[in-house]
C-alpha cells in the first residue's frame, strides 16, 4: 500500500476529449497538407519577449547571467522563417501568458498559427471559413463586419474618432466608472474595454463574426490601409461570444515595426512594467525582406470548447495549470 | 489588514466594497482582444442584499471582510436588541432590528439561528428553516374537515400571522416554513 494520495493526478478532460483533440489535429494537418502549407516547429524559448503592454511573458534562466522568455505566440520565429524563404507555413504551438487564468484561459495554451504568402486579409478569411466548417463538420453562418459598424451600431460611438474620455464616459453611464482605473490613459485599452463589455456580449451566438478594419491604435503587427479613414488590416473572429482568433495582413516594414516596439516599451515603462528585450532577430529578418503575407492565430483549446459545448477550458485540457 | 487579489476571487469570498461587507457571487477572468486583463465580478452587499456588477483590474487588491457564519442560540429580546449565544464558547452577541430582520417574526428562545457576524457583531440573522409555534389566536367558529381550501388567519406566540387550515385550533402547535412564511404541518403534542 502507498500513502501517496491526492485528487489532483487524473486529467480534468474526458477520454472522449483526448480523442476529439487528436482528431482535430489530424483534420488541421490534412487540411494544410492539401493546401501545400508546410508544418514547422520553432523554439518556445527566446532571448526576446513580446513588448505588448498587456502581455506578460514567463521567463527562465539559461545561465546565471542570461534570461530567456517563453513565447506568447510563435509569431516572431515564424516570420523569420518567412523572411528566409520558407513559403506558406503553419504551426501548432504551445504558448504561454502569465496570470491569464479563467473559464477561457490557461497560462499554457495551444495556438494554431499560419501564414500565407501573397494572401490578402480577405483571402485568409476565406481560408479560415473553409477550415472552421471542416472542424465543425457543418455549415456555419458567417458574417464579416467592420469594427466601426459594430461599434457604431451598439454604442453610437465612432471608434476611429472617439477619445478615451468619450469611451470612459460611456462606460460610466453603463455603470462602470471603474473602467478609468483599468484602462489607464491608453486609448486602445478603452476601445477593448467597451468592445468586450458592451458589444461582444450582444453578438449573435449562432453566427461566426469576422470583425475587420481596426482603429490604427490597435494595429499591433498589422499593415495600415491606404484609404480614409486609415484602418489597421487586422481581423478578429468571434463565435458564440468567444474570441477565437486574431489575424493581420502582416507588417513587413522593419523601421515601422521597430517604432511600434519602441512605443510599446515606452507604454510598459509608463505602466511600471518590466522592461523586456525587443526581438532584434525579427527586425533583422524584416530588414532582409519578408514577403507580403497574411497570418492568423487560432486558439485550439477554445475551438475545442466550442466544438464540444464545454463550459470551461478545463474540460478540454488534460491537465490545466492547477494540476500541472 | 488582510487583502485579496482578483486572482483569489471566488464565489463565497467576503470582501469590503464601499464600506460594506460583500459576498462574491461570481468572478470571470477576461482579457478582451489585446486589451487589459480584468475580472468581471458579481457581488452581493450583505447589508442591503443588492447584487452589484463591477469590473476589477487584474491583480487589483481589496480588503477582506471579517465575516463569518455561525450557529447560535437565540436567548431573548430586551426591547431594542436580540441576544444570541454561541453554544460552544458561551460568547454572547446582540443584534438590532436591521440585523434580525424577518427572523424576529419566527424565533423564540433556544431556537438555533444562523448568525452572520461582521467584525464580531450580527449582520444578518436567519431563523431555522422550520419553527414550531403555538397558535395563540384564530377564529374558533370556522370549522371544516379538510386541510385544503383557503384556511384562516392565525396569530402565533411570536406575533407572526400565518394562514392555517380550518381544523387547527387555539393552543395547538404548528410547524412553519420560515423561508416562505407558510404553514407546513400540525405538531402532535
Amino acid at each position: 500500500m502507498t500513502d501517496i494520495e491526492n485528487e489532483q493526478w487524473p486529467p480534468t478532460c474526458s477520454a472522449a476529449l483526448l480523442h476529439q483533440r487528436a482528431e482535430l489535429y489530424q483534420t488541421i494537418r490534412a487540411f494544410f497538407v492539401e493546401k501545400g502549407v508546410l508544418e514547422v516547429e520553432t523554439p518556445i524559448l527566446s532571448t526576446a519577449a513580446s513588448c505588448d503592454l498587456n502581455l506578460d511573458s514567463f521567463s527562465t534562466n539559461l545561465s546565471a547571467d542570461q534570461m530567456l522568455y517563453l513565447q506568447t505566440s510563435p509569431e516572431f520565429a515564424m516570420k523569420r522563417l518567412l523572411a528566409s524563404g520558407s513559403g506558406s507555413i503553419y504551426q501548432i504551438a504551445k504558448s504561454f501568458r502569465q496570470s491569464e487564468q479563467g473559464r477561457f484561459h490557461n497560462p499554457e495554451f495551444t495556438l494554431l498559427e499560419w501564414y500565407r504568402v501573397d494572401f490578402s486579409l480577405a483571402d485568409l478569411i476565406e481560408e479560415m471559413v473553409e477550415l472552421l466548417m471542416l472542424c465543425f463538420g457543418q455549415n456555419l453562418a458567417f458574417r464579416t463586419v467592420t469594427y466601426e459598424q459594430l461599434f457604431q451600431q451598439s454604442t453610437d460611438i465612432n471608434p476611429h474618432q472617439a477619445s478615451l474620455s468619450d469611451l470612459m464616459g460611456y462606460a460610466a453611464n453603463q455603470g462602470n466608472p471603474e473602467a478609468v482605473d483599468i484602462c489607464g490613459d491608453n486609448l486602445a485599452n478603452g476601445l477593448d474595454y467597451v468592445f468586450s463589455q458592451y458589444i461582444q456580449p450582444k453578438l449573435r451566438k449562432d453566427v461566426v463574426y469576422f470583425v475587420t478594419d481596426y482603429p490604427v491604435c490597435m494595429a499591433m503587427l498589422a499593415k495600415l490601409s491606404g484609404e480614409q479613414p486609415v484602418t489597421a488590416k487586422r481581423f478578429e473572429v468571434y463565435f458564440n461570444n468567444v474570441e477565437l482568433s486574431n489575424g493581420y495582413e502582416e507588417l513587413t516594414d522593419a523601421d515601422e515595426q521597430k517604432k511600434r516596439f519602441e512605443h510599446e516599451l515606452k507604454e510598459r515603462q509608463q505602466a511600471d512594467l518590466a522592461c523586456v528585450p525587443m526581438d532584434n532577430n525579427l527586425l533583422a529578418a524584416l530588414a532582409h525582406g519578408m514577403p507580403n503575407c497574411s497570418g492568423v492565430a487560432l486558439g485550439l483549446d477554445r475551438l475545442l470548447m466550442l466544438m464540444t459545448d464545454a463550459n470551461s477550458i478545463d474540460e478540454v485540457l488534460a491537465f490545466p495549470i492547477d494540476r500541472a | 489588514m488582510a487583502t485579496y487579489s482578483t486572482s483569489d476571487f471566488k464565489s463565497g469570498l467576503k470582501i469590503m466594497m464601499d464600506g460594506s461587507p460583500c459576498n462574491i457571487v461570481e468572478n470571470e477572468f477576461v482579457r478582451p482582444g489585446k486589451g487589459p486583463a480584468l475580472s468581471r465580478v458579481k457581488y452581493r452587499n450583505l447589508k442591503t442584499g443588492r447584487v452589484i456588477d463591477r469590473t476589477f483590474k487584474s491583480g487589483e487588491t481589496v480588503e477582506a471582510a471579517d465575516v463569518m457564519e455561525t450557529e447560535m442560540s437565540y436567548l431573548y429580546n430586551d426591547g431594542d436588541f436580540w441576544h444570541f449565544m454561541d453554544d460552544e464558547t458561551f460568547e454572547q452577541v446582540s443584534g438590532d432590528a436591521t440585523a434580525v430582520g424577518e427572523a424576529a417574526k419566527w424565533i423564540k428562545d433556544q431556537d438555533k439561528c444562523t448568525v452572520t457576524l461582521w467584525n464580531g457583531a450580527p449582520l444578518l440573522v436567519a431563523a431555522p428553516n422550520f419553527v414550531e409555534l403555538e397558535v395563540t389566536d384564530t377564529d374558533p367558529g370556522l370549522k371544516g374537515d379538510t386541510s385544503g381550501g383557503g384556511g384562516k388567519p392565525a396569530t402565533l406566540e411570536t406575533g407572526a400571522v400565518v394562514r392555517i387550515p380550518l381544523f387547527v385550533q387555539i393552543g395547538e402547535v404548528i410547524k412553519v416554513d420560515t423561508r416562505t412564511g407558510e404553514y407546513s404541518a400540525r405538531v402532535k403534542s
